[in-house]
């Protein structure tokens, strides 16, 4: 369980004002000018060697995706984009953030920008975060007048930052859709290559990073790499906010060690599941793009990238979804592809149609108004969007139907055996589908 | 570093240069690769996923279309990357996108006029399944409402957005887009208005699908029951290369062809859509006038009057050749008139100022088409080459979009759908600081005046103003002739070429029809005032009941440009053959025969029997260089030396009027578009919105 002392997020429940004297107090903008004025390859170097992987899901390493962006500044400025458009189902760990402890959020931008060479940030928040983005922009005033950012600030490094309202579309997460956006273009995913690293916004080099992957830098920064690595398994190093929700008895959002199992995650911090451990049926343990993962695998399952992908699941933005017995399966995952027909951007094809027939061929399920081997091609399709797209929200539309088949199987087949008993003279669904 | 690169693609290793898409370098590995959204003149949008090829050790397939064949990696031990088209692995990936693409596409191929050149339905037979899994209601989706010429079934659409890209990197009216998200994605026009483009018909072509016909030609024919004729456009001096595609003794549709060269593969909506003039209103028999009224007559009869007609005397006789004179016709013209002595014969209805001297190189686009992507600076004098060579100025703008070029006009401000820098309306600013300088020190500068420019009292003076500029701006030097006329006629440039120009002592067009001749002979010549000719006789040779015809004492009927293999001249001074696509209309003759007939009635006949010996005649005898030896070039360059030296410039210089249009009406610019319902209907529109805008 992770110490108090070892919280990178201290004021994550809002106890504290997150106002910028408070948030000195806690430690933020401390030392911030001579960590810049270590440069940016001692920047890169320590994240890199903090093991910090990406947390908007993807769980890439971050020190190593900053070294992507070129080393010298040439005909076009560097951006820094910070990607706050948290739209995944379930997870709500950016939000405190940014309400709650903002300032190091720009403190990790200012940093990171440094680290890129870049002078210039934006900050995209999604559109329905409305509280978020005020608190966001009052920090933000707050640092201007300090001048602990801007142009001739104290700290030694010319830097701007913007913050960007969408307009609500989950689309917009995708780092490159929201690049189109925030250009003041339609939404939709760029082919890559180009990477944004190469040519990102407006064409110039740009990163993308998660809200919660650039407000660990500063304190990272400040307690040294090794103390950050020291959390967690190899490979799955440092703290990292859970949002856990579903049926346990506390719902909450808690700073946890990597690699804390399941079971102490929820124990310790939710108060057990509601019922009790016999109760649980299965976890959707990073978000709703990622499949869910039957009970008795996940009850003593390590919480970390490497352990989750071994169950076919995987971490994602760790916004643990937890459903017990009573949980209706089907219906659950039939609600989430709902949300990704309605949210797919329509651009190329398997992903316009596919979502749309999956989730009726579910809503059916859902009603065990089906036949057995509409089953295998529910599955098919699955196949068919999965990796065919030119982003990832086809797979993250497949995934979760590919997980409720791949482990409860049985209950679609049972739904359709009990739908078709009292009507045993139906042929099945080409009937009943007319 | 090199810039090629070794891929192994299907088991066959190629070097491909590194800038090749893998499309590119797969066709040229010689596998077809199936794709609905890429096209090869606009952007790469990579979002129907139907050209997924597999790269050994990608996790996923590739979009073979938007990989660059320079970002993939060797393998490990250094052999190329290997790319497979074929195999289990792709076809899995193909068939799936093609099931996604047909589960919402309307099974109404038998009623839909893509039927038969349909890309979703040929690639459907590779790659479709024989059975529907998909048993959910479809998708449907409301019509669009696109202007008179594109017909929407929007429940077709597949979203491919080439008609999106077109609109907005060629034509450059951004006036489609798709509206709304996932399977509800809509592709429309912007409030659902008609596009105001000139270029709007070519949508249609690119549409892999049905969703986007065309609207006049709704129902009317199957594409394999068409006869396809390849031939050369009339609508505009450019010369686009076009297929005519006919039924029976009926032009049923107009599609462009690939000349790289002059059109590439686009077309303006007037060629496109003119075919319903062929048509209509047309001249098919001969007709004399008697007590007032035109009588239809037989050949021998209106010959014999023609004969009376022309009995007024060498010097009483005036020939005017209009807009879409073929050689062939102003050939046997001019040396049937010549043979009578007659001086006043001038192909220039519009009284334009060129062509006296001879020179070709001073009227002819020396520069060509094409020049327009190797200059880095292009002056627009008098010229509005949207409205006047539709197609080129696409050209231009793709210049603009994709290099370096800069533009600059003298004349009429007009949206020309890219910016320009603009020196003032009247021809003064030839000699302007702020011309040369615009010029000089630009990578092969260029001049281009229009009609407009030319048909002014002042035209002289303009054109040895604009060529003087072009001398000392640096446009002309070795290689580069970078100073030309934009035609707007398909028949002017030939005309000049077979010199049909008042003989010495002769007069031009303004004097001709002044009233003071007692025959006056029209070939096809109706953009002209006819309100002066007073009492004289006038004989009109031409295929449509224009203006002309209505003033006419005779009428002797000729083939319109479909109905005959002939010579036309493009504005770059190419020489192009059109071919016969259908008979005649009735009793109407090629014009050329006309004259041939006449001259045989005078006893002194022509010494050509068949449009062969006609062209062979053009051409020169064995070894002779002339303008019609060479077939489908343009000089362009060549001519350089000749416009070294500057014609004398008149005195008085060029004034200070403003210019005007030499196209009032993009649709309605000949007898044959002005015969066209459909060419009506978009100039009635296009009416309206410009009034419109004026009331704003």
């Amino acid at each position: 369980m992770l110490q108090d002392k070892d919280r990178i997020f201290t004021n994550l429940y809002g106890m504290y004002s997150p106002e910028l004297d408070a948030a000195r107090k806690r430690g933020a903008w401390h030392l911030t000018k001579e960590m810049l004025d270590l440069g940016p390859d001692w920047l890169c170097d320590q994240i890199k060697a903090s093991g910090l992987r990406g947390r908007g899901g993807a769980g890439f390493p971050t020190g190593l995706k900053w070294t992507f962006m070129p080393k010298e500044v040439r005909d076009r400025p560097h951006y820094l984009v910070v990607n706050a458009d948290e739209s995944e189902p379930g997870t709500c760990k950016d939000r405190e953030i940014m309400r709650h402890d903002p300032h190091l959020l720009i403190e990790g931008c200012m940093v990171a920008s440094r680290a890129m060479r870049a002078h210039k940030c934006y900050v995209y928040i999604r559109g329905e975060y409305i509280a978020e983005r005020h608190a966001l922009e009052k920090a933000v005033k707050e640092a201007y007048e300090a001048r602990l950012i801007g142009q001739n600030n104290l700290n030694g490094w010319d830097f701007d930052l913007y913050v960007h309202h969408g307009a609500g579309a989950y689309i917009c997460g995708e780092e490159t859709a929201l690049l189109e956006s925030l250009e003041g273009k339609k939404g939709q995913p760029r082919l890559k290559p180009p990477f944004p690293a190469n040519a990102g916004l407006y064409g110039c080099p740009t990163t993308v990073n998660n809200v919660e992957s650039i407000a660990v830098v500063p304190t990272i920064l400040r307690r040294g790499a090794q103390w950050f690595a020291g959390f967690g398994r190899p490979n799955n190093s440092g703290t990292k906010l859970f949002c856990i929700s579903g049926h346990v008895n506390k719902p909450c959002n808690v700073e946890e060690e990597m690699s804390v199992t399941f079971r102490e995650l929820i124990e310790t911090h939710c108060g057990g599941i509601r019922g009790g451990w016999d109760n649980l049926k299965a976890v959707i343990p990073g978000g709703s793009s990622v499949p869910m993962v039957p009970a008795e695998q996940i009850m003593d399952a390590y919480m970390d990238f490497d352990t989750l992908r071994d169950l076919k699941s995987g971490l994602g933005t760790a916004a643990v979804i937890v459903m017990d017995k009573q949980t209706d399966l089907i219906k659950a995952i039939a609600r989430l592809a709902y949300f990704y027909k309605h949210e797919s951007c329509g651009q190329c094809t398997p992903c316009r149609e596919g979502t749309g027939w999956m989730w009726r061929v579910m809503e059916r399920m859902v009603r065990g108004e089906a036949t057995h081997d509409e089953i295998d091609t529910l599955l098919d399709v699955t196949k068919q969007v999965e990796g065919h797209t030119i982003c990832a929200l086809g797979d993250a539309a497949a995934w979760p139907i590919q997980g409720l088949i791949r482990h409860f199987r049985h209950e679609i087949e049972e739904r359709i055996n009990r739908y078709r008993a009292p009507r045993a003279f139906v042929q099945g669904a080409t009937v009943a589908a007319e | 570093m090199t810039d090629k690169f070794k891929v192994n693609i299907d088991g066959q290793e190629l070097e491909v240069p590194k800038a090749y898409t893998l499309m590119q370098a797969c066709e040229e590995a010689g596998a077809e690769i199936p794709r609905f959204c890429y096209h090869e003149r606009l952007s790469v949008a990579g979002n129907c996923r139907m050209c997924l090829v597999e790269w050994e050790g990608a996790p996923k397939p590739i979009a073979s279309c938007a990989q660059i064949v320079g970002d993939l990696r060797p393998n490990r031990d250094g052999s190329p990357p290997v790319i497979r088209t074929k195999g289990a692995y792709v076809e899995k990936a193909r068939n799936g996108v093609m099931e996604f693409l047909l589960i919402n596409h309307p099974l109404d191929c038998p009623i839909c006029d893509q039927g038969g050149e349909c890309d979703l339905q040929d690639q459907a037979v590779a790659y479709g399944r024989a059975t529907s899994r998909y048993d959910e209601n479809k998708r449907a989706v409301e019509d669009k409402y696109m202007g008179p010429l594109v017909k929407t079934i929007m429940t077709r659409c597949i979203q491919c957005t080439r008609c999106v890209r077109f609109v907005a990197e060629v034509a450059g009216v951004e006036e489609i887009g798709m509206i709304s998200r996932g399977e509800t994605a809509e592709i429309t026009t912007y409030l659902e208005k008609s596009l105001t483009s000139e270029l709007s018909g070519n949508v249609i072509d690119l549409c892999p699908v049905g969703a986007l016909t065309s609207k006049p030609y709704a129902f009317n024919a199957r594409p394999w029951e068409l006869r396809e004729t390849s031939s050369v456009d009339v609508m505009d001096a450019m010369g686009a290369a076009i297929r005519l595609d006919a039924k029976g003794d009926a032009v049923m549709r107009i599609l462009p062809e690939t000349n790289e060269e002059i059109n590439e593969e686009w077309l303006s909506d007037k060629s496109r859509f003119v075919w319903d003039g062929l048509a209509r209103q047309r001249l098919d028999r001969p007709y004399v006038r008697k007590d007032g009224k035109l009588l239809p007559v037989t050949w021998p009869e209106a010959l014999e009057a023609t004969k009376e007609a022309l009995s007024a005397g060498p010097d009483q006789i005036g020939v005017v050749a209009g807009d879409l004179i073929e050689v062939e016709q102003a050939k046997a013209a001019l040396d049937f008139f010549r043979g009578l002595g007659v001086k006043n014969t001038d192909c220039r209805p519009a009284g334009a100022q060129y062509g006296a001297d001879g020179v070709r190189e001073r009227y002819i686009l020396n520069p060509t088409l094409m020049g327009v992507e190797e200059t880095g600076a292009l002056l627009l004098v008098g010229t509005n080459p949207r409205v006047e060579a539709a197609v080129w100025n696409a050209r231009i703008r793709k210049a603009w979009l994709w290099g370096d070029l800069k533009v600059a006009v003298i004349g009429e401000a007009v949206d020309l759908t890219y910016p320009y820098e603009h020196f003032g309306t009247s021809p003064d600013a030839l000699n302007s600081e702020a011309a040369a300088a615009f010029l000089k020190g630009a990578r092969k500068p260029m001049i281009v005046v229009g009609e407009a420019a030319a048909c002014r009292p002042d035209g002289a003076a303009i054109l040895a103003a604009a060529q003087k500029l072009a001398q000392y701006s640096g446009a002309i030097a070795e290689g580069w002739a970078g100073f030309g006329m934009l035609h707007t006629a398909a028949g002017r440039v030939g005309a000049l070429d077979a010199g049909f120009v008042p003989a010495d002592g002769g007069k031009a067009t303004g004097d001709i029809l002044g009233g003071s001749l007692k025959t006056v002979v029209l070939l096809g010549a109706d953009e002209v005032d006819l309100s002066a000719l007073g009492a004289a006789k006038v004989v009109y040779v031409g295929s449509h009941g224009d203006a002309g015809a209505s003033r006419a004492d005779i009428v002797l009927p000729s083939a319109a440009y479909s109905e005959m293999s002939a010579t036309y001249v493009n504005t770059e001074g190419r020489v192009q053959m059109s071919t016969r696509a259908v008979q005649p209309k009735g009793e109407a003759r090629e014009g050329w025969a006309i004259f041939r007939a006449l001259s045989a009635l005078f006893g002194t006949p022509l010494p050509y029997d068949t449009a062969d010996e006609l062209r062979g005649v053009l051409r020169g005898r064995a070894g002779e260089n002339t303008v019609f030896s060479g077939r489908g070039y343009a000089p362009g360059a060549k001519g350089v030396s000749a416009l070294m030296s500057g014609p004398a410039a008149p005195a008085g210089g060029p004034g200070r009027e403003p210019f005007k249009r030499a196209v009032s009406d993009f649709y309605l610019t000949n007898p044959i578009a002005r015969a066209s319902r459909t060419m009506a209907e978009c100039s009635a529109l296009a009416t309206s919105l410009d009034t419109a805008v004026a009331a704003e």
